[in-house]
């Protein structure tokens, strides 16, 4: 395991924790983008998943347009919107927003769409109008599921960010790509362990929210039900 | 199109290419996350653990992983080899949990009463367990099978060709039809084995009826 | 036996078959070269294959069975694979080559860094004769920067009292090549960002839209001519002469050599670019480029 030693090593050299290309700032870039990229998801996907999952209509498009997002290979998008949108963070930004939508899309509609049709009666029955039964009775009941679509997002995109690095000096990525090309190993070892590290950090936090929502929003009452079982992704990490 | 009615012959090649590396490994995914969901459903205790670092899995970077494996298990860094193993991590990081879903959704009251005809434990998973989980499986076997087929792609970044030559390619010489072509062709395939996967779901579980044709609300957020 | 174990059985079955498939006979596989076939390999860059093209063919027109495996990444990842056997026929450039063995080379003209290389060239592999064609590394900037600053060496990027930035592939900052060496040689001092692409369309359009104000673009890439580009002088010699050149391992013999030598030997500067550009812009395929240039060199 001489190549872990040496990740480690290149880990703890005190040289590569300064500067500009140093690991604080590339981890601050990293995780940068993947916010960006989750939130810029989160604001264009979650209205139209709540609202599916609120009709129940559309859920065909839904998973239509989720498993064509799903098929398109990353690297190609982020080639095409390189050669048209030039170098920086615009092409990678937008790639990273297409990975994460449709795990963002599934989650909020999933959600929504498991809550039972006996409470949200029960709501309507006693006189809420729509917009409260969405905002007060099924985003809350749909939270953990919903939360388990951005973590799932938030997964891909971390890991994914890394490409940002194809057409920026940016992140994480910067260390697989020089070290691949210069075949320092040991660099681009290290590189995979940060941001295996941040996935790891990121799916704690995740995690701990899901149950925190769990268990005070969506009602501690609320049975393990259906909701839950049907996401393989929102149970526990580790 | 003029560079595709120039190129075709290579794009049919590449495809191919493409084709021998995301198949087995969706295959050996399957193969692996199987046995292991199912262990993680029997014994929660040792399962927890082991989903958890199979999903974890799937938190590495690519390139890195194209890394290791040869240190890993000898085998070239230029190799299919190399792309299907790192395929398969993926495939089964994806897919354990999904398959400790899909023998948990089997009701324990027919297990039981399978064993009360006199069916042996081997002949309960194979008879019983397997098929009644296929439906909850499948869902999960599609979403990798198209991940798969997307990930292949980045192969190219170490030389070792697929539809993804077309989009490092095309990116070098400036060509967007070939990277669009790549791109294209790439998620033509995936469909192609959804739709292949579907019909093996149908031929499988020829007992099931139109409502366990779900709109797949699951796995979206695998 | 009902249906659906046998259907189970059918999907176990067509599960092994494809997987055992995929270990044995597979036809993407790079093990050892055998003493019939020729392995040919190719830089992850499109100019690269088309060489290699050319060598396939030209072999092949002699009777030689050839094994293409083009676009193999970069030196540092086929080199390796090179000195350990797998590959037996590549076209090189004989500066980075160089450059590569030993880092620290004085050798900057042809002939010296033909010289050099012959020497440096581990044992089992040779350098054939090196190609009048050249494709080398050069710093680049757009004819509107280059008349704003009057610069046409590297010496006069001095001139410039704005701060530069150098765009190329990451490999390229711990090359003596980027910006450490321009700093060390030439005493001007620029950033650095990363772009993927060789000194590709990217690279050009970041130039263009004034991201980047140098990059490492090749001496061979028809995008100089076709951008109104200015490949500045090195006056220092920062960068070696690189000329296109065979490396082969023993199992080119004699005859094969002398076929790849020809080729060679026929091969300019021009033909090079030109071919470069049949690729970028009439998007041909590296087979036809190949086969055409053949027929016109009366090689094919």
């Amino acid at each position: 395991m001489n190549l872990f030693l040496d990740a480690l090593a290149w880990l703890t050299d005190p040289a590569h924790w300064t500067g500009p290309g140093g690991v604080p700032t590339r981890v601050l870039q990293h995780l940068a983008i993947t916010f960006a990229a989750v939130t810029a998801a989160a604001i264009l996907a979650l209205p139209a998943g709540v609202l599916i999952g609120h009709t129940r209509k559309g859920a065909g498009l839904v998973g239509a347009i989720a498993g064509a997002a799903r098929a398109i290979p990353t690297l190609g998008l982020l080639t095409l919107l390189g050669l048209a949108l030039g170098i920086g963070l615009k092409a990678p930004l937008i790639a990273l927003i297409v990975l994460a939508v449709p795990s963002v899309l599934a989650g909020a509609y999933a959600g929504v769409q498991n809550v039972d049709t006996a409470i949200t009666g029960a709501a309507r029955a006693i006189g809420m109008n729509p917009r409260q039964i969405v905002f007060q009775v099924e985003i809350p009941l749909a939270a953990p599921v919903l939360i388990g679509g951005l973590r799932a997002a938030t997964l891909q995109v971390v890991a994914t960010a890394t490409l940002a690095a194809y057409t920026a000096d940016f992140g994480l990525g910067r260390y697989l790509f020089s070290g691949l090309k210069s075949r320092d190993y040991a660099e681009m070892l290290a590189g995979a362990l940060l941001v295996a590290a941040l996935a790891l950090l990121l799916e704690l936090l995740f995690a701990a929210g899901q149950r925190l929502a769990a268990k005070r929003i969506a009602a501690p009452a609320h049975e393990k039900g259906a909701a839950e079982s049907d996401s393989p992704r929102e149970k526990e990490p580790v | 199109m003029n560079w595709l009615s120039l190129n075709w012959p290579q794009v049919i090649e590449l495809t191919r290419d493409h084709l021998l590396l995301s198949a087995p490994a969706l295959l050996l995914s399957v193969l692996i996350a199987v046995p292991i969901g199912r262990l993680a459903q029997q014994r929660p205790r040792i399962g927890g653990a082991l989903l958890g670092a199979a999903s974890l899995l799937y938190a590495i970077p690519a390139l890195p992983l194209l890394i290791i494996i040869p240190a890993l298990f000898g085998v070239p860094l230029r190799s299919p080899a190399t792309m299907v193993i790192a395929l398969t991590v993926y495939g089964v990081a994806l897919l354990v949990r999904t398959a400790a879903d899909a023998f948990g959704s089997v009701d324990p009251r027919v297990r039981e009463a399978a064993v009360a005809v006199g069916h042996s434990p081997r002949s309960v998973f194979w008879r019983v367990d397997l098929p009644l989980a296929v439906p909850v499986l499948l869902a999960g076997v599609r979403v990798v099978a198209v991940s798969t087929v997307s990930l292949v792609t980045i192969g190219a970044l170490i030389g070792v060709p697929s539809l993804g030559t077309l989009l490092t390619d095309g990116f070098q010489r400036g060509i967007p039809a070939e990277v669009a072509t790549g791109i294209i062709a790439t998620m033509a395939l995936a469909l192609l084995f959804d739709a292949l996967l579907v019909a093996a779901g149908r031929a499988l579980t020829p007992w099931a009826t139109i409502r366990h044709e779900r709109p797949l609300p699951q796995e979206e957020t695998t | 036996m009902n249906t659906r174990t046998k259907a189970l059985g059918a999907l176990a079955l067509a599960a092994v078959l494809t997987a055992t498939a995929c270990s044995s006979g597979d036809p993407l596989s790079s093990g050892e070269s055998d003493g019939d076939t020729i392995v040919i390999g190719s830089q992850d860059y499109y100019s690269s294959e088309i060489i290699a093209e050319i060598y396939a063919q030209s072999l092949e027109d002699a009777g030689f069975t050839v094994d293409r495996q083009f676009r193999i990444g970069q030196r540092e990842a086929y080199l390796p694979e090179i000195e350990g056997g797998s590959i037996d026929l590549f076209p090189e450039y004989t500066g980075p080559l160089l450059q590569y063995w030993v880092p620290d080379t004085e050798a900057r003209l042809s002939d010296d860094v033909y010289a050099a290389l012959q020497g440096a060239t581990p044992d089992g592999l040779r350098v054939l004769d090196q190609s009048p064609a050249t494709d080398q590394d050069s710093y680049t900037v757009t004819k509107a920067f280059a008349d704003e600053w009057s610069i046409a060496t590297v010496d006069d990027l001095a001139n410039v009292t704005t701060s530069m930035t150098m765009g190329a592939n990451s490999e390229a900052e711990t090359r003596p090549n980027g910006p450490q060496g321009l700093l060390d040689t030439y005493g001007v001092e620029v950033g650095f960002t990363p772009i993927e692409d060789g000194g590709g369309p990217l690279t050009v359009q970041a130039l263009n839209d004034g991201d980047i104000q140098l990059a490492i673009i090749y001496t061979a890439d028809p995008s100089i001519a076709a951008n109104d580009l200015v490949s500045l002088e090195d006056t220092k010699g920062l960068f070696l002469a690189s000329h296109v050149v065979p490396l082969a391992s023993d199992n080119v013999n004699d005859e094969a050599a002398e076929i790849i030598n020809a080729v060679s030997a026929a091969m300019t500067p021009e033909d090079l670019i030109a071919m470069n550009s049949r690729s970028v812009n009439e998007e041909l395929p590296a087979e036809t480029i190949a086969k055409d240039w053949l027929a016109e060199a009366n090689l094919g």
